[in-house]
């Protein structure tokens, strides 16, 4: 049967019903477990393999070594000190796609994605992060 | 009278992305309609050419912000046929279960702007409302709301759980209540229907010979899907009606998508009631062996076709996209004919176009002229360092490409 105002009813019945929208910056949702936001970097675990580099479709990952070189103390001698290995992650939060890849191909689970995403800033120099 | 030509576009407000359209009118009547792509042309084939398979997943899946599941599947079959990979079945159930939850909110979607092109925005409110409900369970299962990332050579990358399994089941029962709801809303409300009948007419011989596809298809009484004729995933599995229509009209194309909710109400029941044990995803190699495969999804605006050539190296030597509005696009210029200028909107939004998705090619331009001629990479390139250097005054000489000494 047609008939007009076949949604009256509901429209009228909503005036009683709570909004269906949420006061964002004063109300927060809690995001999913499996959310991807920023990127979170385990030093310790990390061993230089860069396989997330390789992996990361926007190249926002960058991974570096900032352990000390070997030391040397004459030429042609033995190191007293091997080199040192310790990685540091730097990640271009606005290049980052957040598909949380480099996640998944870190075989030393040297990377986790949290549930942070309020990531906005009005510098853009600010969103080239150490994690 | 004299006939008078309008162009609407590429920026209208009732199109939400780029596309021109000439319409050549006498009085309101349109005459013919011709229609110019190209505002949006992302090189999207070209840049998957320098990415490796696994960076091509995020690239292509980001061809479409609606049907980006399909594109994802479309492209990581196709490498799995290349790479002779056998994706367990729990993985495949995944990708069916994440396909029809997009459909959900695609359909959902599309009835919103179909009652906003008509003037009926209270039911673009409820039904997007309503797809809120699909989004959050989007993103409880991958994590994220519009760009999943669930994909991945070889199977799914996360797994679902039995709490998860039992939300689905809920969203689903709400969701289904009110679909019904709606489908009386589009049969019973009479401002909806009579405005949606008779309105962009696409006979069934039309629809076969311009080769609509999806629910413009299935609208004109064309009964074909490919989740049922050239079944992927586990679709071949799972039990289903094909939704078709006669009314070849709008209101026919309202009909089948509310059809085809309540169907996909009934295949998420399924997937979810049979979903089998056991791993989710198989090593896949890096480098992909030498081949070629073509691959195809029905998306939620139907057929999605994907080809790849692998040279054996990792990264792909060619990879083709076809969105499902390039066959759609045809088809709207018939429908347009001996309609109303009043009626553009609504017939144009009726097959739920995605321009952005539709830009794939690029017109070789030499001298000025339009040509069919082929234009190589370098010239391509040099071209381009001069039209900018004398029509914009930005000097790009000095950027080096990666590859380039």
């Amino acid at each position: 049967m047609i008939r007009p105002g076949r949604m009256f009813l509901k429209v009228i019945c909503s005036f009683f019903k709570k909004p269906a929208t949420s006061m964002y910056p004063f109300i927060k949702i809690e995001k999913p477990a499996k959310f991807r936001g920023k990127l979170k970097f385990y030093q310790e675990r990390c061993i230089g393999c860069k396989l997330c580099m390789k992996d990361c479709p926007s190249n926002a990952i960058t991974i570096v070594n900032v352990g000390q070189p070997a030391a040397q103390n004459a030429a042609g001698a033995e190191p007293q000190k091997p080199a040192e290995k310790k990685f540091e992650a730097i990640v271009d939060l606005d290049k980052c796609l957040y598909c949380a890849q480099c996640v998944d191909s870190c075989m030393k689970k040297a990377l986790e994605a949290t549930r942070e995403f309020e990531l906005a800033s009005l510098d853009h120099k600010k969103l080239k992060v150490k994690i | 009278m004299a006939k008078v030509t309008i162009p609407i576009g590429p920026q209208h407000p009732a199109l939400k992305e780029p596309a021109s359209f000439n319409i050549t009118l006498d009085g309101e009547k349109i005459v013919h309609m011709t229609l110019k792509l190209g505002y949006n042309h992302r090189g999207i084939e070209k840049a998957a050419e320098s990415r490796t398979y696994i960076q091509n997943i995020y690239l292509l899946e980001r061809v479409c912000g609606i049907c980006s599941h399909s594109h994802s599947s479309c492209y990581v079959q196709c490498v799995e046929d290349i790479a002779a990979l056998e994706v367990p079945k729990r993985a495949l159930y995944i990708r069916s279960l994440v396909g029809e939850l997009e459909r959900l909110h695609s359909h959902l979607l599309w009835l919103g702007v179909a009652g906003h092109e008509v003037g009926f925005d209270t039911l673009l409110m409820y039904t997007w409302r309503d797809r809120e409900i699909v989004m959050d369970l989007l993103s409880m299962l991958t994590g994220n709301r519009v760009n999943y990332g669930i994909n991945t050579i070889g199977g799914v990358r996360r797994d679902i759980t039995k709490d998860q399994i039992k939300d689905i089941l809920v969203a689903v029962d709400k969701l289904e209540e009110e679909t019904k709801y709606y489908a009386q809303v589009a049969t019973q409300e009479v401002t909806l229907a009579k405005r949606l009948s008779r309105v962009g007419k696409l006979s069934h011989e039309d629809a076969v010979k311009l080769g609509a596809v999806g629910p413009t298809a299935r609208a004109s009484n064309v009964d074909r899907d490919i989740r049922r004729d050239d079944p992927y995933a586990a679709y071949g599995e799972i039990s289903f009606k094909v939704i078709t229509d006669n009314h070849n009209d709008v209101y026919g194309r309202t009909l089948v998508r509310i059809g085809e909710l309540l169907e996909s109400y009934n295949m998420i029941r399924q997937i979810v009631k049979n979903i089998p044990d056991g791993p989710i995803t198989v090593k896949a190699p890096r480098r992909i062996p030498v081949g070629e495969a073509v691959s195809r999804c029905e998306a939620p605006r139907g057929e999605d076709m994907h080809y790849i050539k692998s040279n054996g190296s990792d990264k792909p030597e060619r990879v083709k996209v076809r969105a499902p509005t390039l066959a759609n696009v045809q088809a709207v210029a018939k429908m347009l004919e001996n309609g109303y200028l009043a009626d553009v909107p609504i017939v144009i939004a009726a097959i739920d176009p995605c321009f952005s998705c539709t830009d794939r090619t690029t017109i070789a331009v030499k001298d000025g002229k339009k040509t069919r001629g082929l234009i190589e990479w370098k010239d391509l390139r040099k071209y381009s360092i001069e039209w900018y250097k004398k029509n914009e005054g930005i000097d790009l000489s000095k950027i080096k490409l990666q590859n380039e000494k």
